[in-house]
């Protein structure tokens, strides 16, 4: 046989080796590559089985891809100005923005949690909160699009949020940078007993309105992460929290001194009683509340005044802390409501608490101490057990509904499976590299889907082809209907994604809203016919109300604009269809394009600057006249006497 | 070189029958569209332009099957214009060529279900039938925009046309 014989031969054998594999081989090699890719190919024109929706992080918004394909679906804007869709540019989004410390174009989005009822997602919002300037956000999930917006007034770093309570009762919001509460000048060295750590409770009505009804201003830990009493423990709310120290400076070692830090047990049916029957106070808290109108196509923002306040140690028998060893981070509650998980992020054992045992031990008053006049439970008579040496750096734990749990190891970088209430360990799977956050879809629920498992990496190193020193995080996407866990694949996802809700998409994909009705468009400047469209001049504002179909605007002939005018041009898509925005931008605007969706209204402002006759055009591909989807402004002396006119083909 | 490629061919074969079978799954899917548009090779090729043909026959592709015309029904006329005005206005005018064509007279050219499956149908009107789709060629290939209108609603703006 000769060389190339020789080479075919080998070509051939590898050709066998990897198609085919060992068949019989239960291991996983081989034939597992095929079938894992089987598990999360989704065929041309087929639809992904779950949706998921990742934090962005510091992008502050949202994404949403597709499950088992990890295929990005969509960017949902929520903190952060978006001049893909002119989110936050356009003068209807801008008020979403706005905050008691006036326009704010970014945000730094944590947690997504979607709504619930009786403990399972229901698919109606989903809510994230912002970590920088407090907020926490409402998101449609008939439209993807961000609804409401509320900020926290009096807290700082809000981590411990936006998680939602098993009727969609209510949300919260934490304190992790403790700050003096009502905010003042003072040495910072003072901090020791002075600061505090309110949180918030926030009311969501039936139609989803946000209403923030009271803030416990708590001592001045760090409270870090929450998760609400689901099951027999609804009714609970309970925060870990850091730096009981009470450290304000090289926190990294100054905020790790104490063995055990505390977990916050807060019965907020208890505090919703006493604030009903008229307790706490009034106190100051200046903080802005956004709401988008469907109808109107427009958000408006209401500054807010005023939060009732609430000493915890006024409320018999609401809030109580449970010691945890060593700075703890993630605080998760089992389906059932019986474990509280927390992890001790520099401990090398998993502590589970006994809901049940929490119960007897404050009707025993079995109390080891008083913080801040807080009553401390024992640690001994509250724990329902450890899970001894499961891996290092234990950060958030989630469920599959079928008694066993997930725990995410930062440091030695894996996903270990393990028992409740044998706690022992069933299986570990290495992740690429360095796991944060966790998610099954429904895993943080009474009823968990239990099939796929997604690792959020914070490193992603090598996993993809390198794309200079900036690489987008990877996630992981494990099949854990087995008894042992199998990595399917990996996809990078944007900004920092903390967290991630899913939900099966069935539960979504029937209600998702294909366009917005125009007879039902009561935005003031809206042109619902090309008969509708007008230019009128006020003084030095000029507003145009346009209109968009494919493919041409109307009017797209406009003279009578001035150098130094403020030109609004209000943008109406007629069109009917899913799936027809239509975009617009024009020759010097010192904005974003807007992009405007079948039925809506949306404005942008344009302060020509030279005279001339200055273009305009459709920026998303709308049909095969897209290209002559344009028009013309001609833009006149400000002493001119050019009058206002507009037409379209003369008219 | 002839054992090597023999040799191949052998392996070739071997590869086939290890892994045989497995293509076959993934062909279902969605396949009436796309069969659909590959019988596209008729073309209309009259000189009169599509707008002027008459075919009374043609019902068109859609949701209305058949459909008798009474006395026209000025009640229904004018909530009918009312409906145009706001939802065609931007691409047909009644009296004249304006992005389509004009609405006036309509029905001497066409079938009243015609009428009503390219207001209700119009994506799969100009991919399937023959005269709208010379009619999305004859007019620049501007799209007949399905405005989602009710099939009362439609039924109203035929009636309207009926007046012109």
């Amino acid at each position: 046989m000769n060389t190339i014989g020789k080479y075919l031969l080998g070509v051939a054998a590898l050709i066998l080796m990897t198609n085919c594999g060992n068949n019989n081989s239960n291991s996983n090699s081989g034939a597992m590559s095929s079938s894992k890719a089987e598990k999360v190919y989704v065929a041309p024109g087929e639809h992904d089985e779950y949706y998921a929706f990742f934090s962005g992080g510091y992008s502050g918004n949202i994404t949403v891809a597709g499950l088992p394909s990890g295929r990005m679906l969509k960017e949902i804007p929520v903190f952060s100005q978006f001049p893909t869709s002119g989110y936050g540019y356009s003068e209807e989004t801008k008020p979403m923005l706005n905050t008691s410390f006036g326009f704010v174009p970014w945000g730094d989005a944590h947690h997504p949690d979607i709504s619930q009822t009786n403990g399972e997602l229901d698919g109606r919002w989903i809510f994230i909160n912002e970590n920088n300037t407090p907020r926490i956000a409402r998101i449609s999930l008939e439209t993807f699009e961000t609804e409401e917006i509320i900020e926290l007034p009096n807290s700082a770093g809000n981590h411990a949020s936006s998680f939602v309570t098993e009727n969609t009762e209510y949300i919260v919001a934490g304190t992790r940078f403790a700050v003096p509460n009502p905010q003042r000048d003072m040495p910072i060295s003072e901090m020791k007993g002075q600061f505090k750590g309110p949180l918030s409770f926030v009311s969501i009505a039936d139609n989803g309105r946000m209403n923030l009804e009271f803030q416990l201003n708590m001592p001045g830990f760090n409270y870090d992460l929450a998760h609400p009493g689901r099951n027999k423990s609804h009714g609970w709310f309970f925060f870990t929290s850091y730096n009981t120290e009470e450290a304000n400076t090289l926190m990294e070692v100054n905020a790790s001194q104490n063995d055990k830090d505390y977990i916050a047990a807060v019965n907020w049916k208890k505090v919703v009683e006493y604030v009903k029957n008229g307790g706490g106070k009034k106190v100051a808290g200046t903080y802005a509340h956004n709401v988008y109108d469907e109808k109107t196509h427009t958000a408006t923002s209401t500054m807010k005044e005023g939060v009732i306040s609430i000493n915890p140690v006024e409320v018999e028998g609401a809030v109580f802390y449970i010691p945890i060893p060593k700075s703890p981070h993630g605080c998760d509650v089992d389906p059932s409501g019986e474990y509280i998980i927390g992890s001790g992020k520099l401990s090398t054992d998993l502590s589970v608490y006994s809901f049940e045992k929490v119960l007897k031990a404050i009707e025993n008053k079995d109390f080891v101490a008083d913080a801040y006049g807080i009553p401390v439970l024992s640690y001994e008579n509250t724990i329902a057990g450890v899970v001894k040496q499961p891996g290092l750096g234990p950060l958030h734990t989630e469920f599959d509904g079928k008694g066993n749990a997930y725990t995410t190891f930062f440091i030695s970088s894996e996903v270990v499976k393990w028992k409740l209430g044998t706690w022992e360990i069933l299986d570990r799977q290495p992740t690429f590299y360095s796991v944060g956050h966790l998610m099954i879809p429904g895993g943080n629920s009474r009823k968990p889907f239990g099939k796929y498992m997604v690792a959020m990496n914070k490193i992603t190193k090598d996993r993809y082809l390198p794309t200079g020193p900036e690489l987008e995080h990877s996630a992981q996407l494990y099949d854990i209907s087995g008894d042992k866990m199998e990595l399917l694949s990996d996809f990078p996802t944007h900004g920092e994604p903390h967290y991630a809700a899913g939900i099966r998409a069935d539960l979504i994909k029937e209600k998702s809203k294909k366009y917005y009705e125009l007879s039902e468009n009561e935005h003031p400047y809206a042109a619902k016919s090309e008969s509708e469209a007008t230019v009128t001049r006020n003084g030095k504002e000029v507003h145009i109300s346009m209109t968009m179909i494919r493919s041409h605007f109307s009017p797209d002939n406009i003279e009578g604009v001035k150098v130094g005018d403020k030109v609004y041009l209000h943008m109406t898509n007629l069109e009917q269809d899913f799936d027809v925005p239509h975009g617009f931008s024009i020759i010097g605007a010192n904005t974003s394009e807007i992009l405007v969706m079948p039925g809506q209204t949306k404005t942008i402002i344009w302060e020509p600057k030279r005279e001339g006759v200055w273009p305009f055009y459709c920026t998303d591909f709308c049909s095969a006249l897209h290209q002559e989807m344009q028009g013309y402004i001609r833009v006149s002396a400000a002493n001119s006497n050019t009058p206002i006119k507009y037409t379209l083909d003369d008219e | 070189m002839k054992t090597t490629l023999k040799l191949f061919a052998i392996l070739f074969a071997i590869i086939l029958i290890g892994c045989g079978g497995k293509e076959e799954k993934k062909k279902e899917g969605f396949s009436y569209e796309k069969k659909a548009s590959t019988e596209q090779t008729k073309t209309t090729e009259s000189a009169v332009p599509a707008s002027k043909q008459v075919d009374l026959s043609n019902k068109g592709i859609g949701p209305i099957k058949s459909l008798t015309l009474d006395a026209v029904d000025q009640e229904m006329a004018a909530h009918g214009a009312d409906v145009f005005k706001k939802m065609c206005t931007a691409c047909h005018r009644p009296d004249k060529k304006f992005i389509g064509p004009s609405p006036k007279d309509i029905l001497n050219r066409r079938a009243p279900e015609w009428v009503m499956n390219m207001i209700l149908n119009p994506d799969e009107m100009v991919q399937k039938d023959p005269l709208a789709k010379a009619l999305l060629i004859e007019f620049n290939g501007s799209p007949m925009a399905n405005q989602n209108l009710s099939e009362e609603d439609a039924r109203a703006v035929l009636e309207y046309f009926r007046t012109l």
